[in-house]
């Protein structure tokens, strides 16, 4: 079991290292926030694997808040990308 | 035998989200790289909590399905709201588009 999950937080740092490649390059900005919002999810799925593999649930609460400012943070990032663009 | 399903749960999950983070970088265009975005946010996150419910007490596993709702309704808010700025500010390429249903009517 405890491959199982080395595995999967192999797989999901390789998939966060490539977030990151693209967080560096992307052409614009929205291509960043979407990299930076792809970076959350994966440190929300390595949250969840670390709980599995340690059966400890006490960390439900901050999965819960990653995912939601996560979602609270790209969005405001969007709208103010948007904006800026358009101004200019 | 639960714990052999929590496993494939957690691979696939993982397997999801590496390659979702493969088309981020090898896409050609910004609505493709989003829609290889949305990939692992939704369907990889799942498939991971699935795999940790499976390895916790039933009311840990109540607060994960409170994430994966979350995620499945805030997923396509976020794609949606996106690929509208993409579109507002000029970062779609208009000739790959068959229908373009935000083209603003003048």
């Amino acid at each position: 079991m405890t491959v199982v999950f080395w595995l999967t937080f192999g797989m999901l740092a390789v998939a966060a290292l490539l977030g990151t490649i693209r967080l560096l390059l992307g052409p614009s900005t929205l291509d960043r926030i979407m990299a930076l919002e792809l970076v959350v999810v994966l440190v929300a799925a390595g949250i969840a694997v670390g709980m599995a593999a340690m059966r400890d649930p006490a960390n439900v609460t901050l999965l819960l808040v990653v995912a939601l400012l996560g979602f609270i943070g790209s969005v405001t990032a969007v709208r103010l990308a948007e904006g800026m663009e358009r101004h200019r | 035998m639960t714990d052999v399903l929590a496993a494939v749960l957690l691979l696939s999950g993982g397997l999801i989200c590496l390659l979702g983070a493969i088309g981020v970088l090898r896409f050609p265009d910004l609505l493709s790289r989003l829609q290889a975005t949305t990939k692992p946010q939704t369907f990889g996150l799942l498939l991971v909590l699935a795999g940790t419910a499976l390895r916790l007490p039933a009311e840990a596993a109540a607060g994960l399905g409170l994430v994966a709702l979350f995620q499945v309704m805030t997923t396509p808010v976020f794609a949606q709201l996106a690929g509208r700025a993409a579109h507002r500010t000029g970062n779609v390429d208009k000739g790959v588009l068959r229908t373009d249903e935000l083209r603003e009517h003048r």
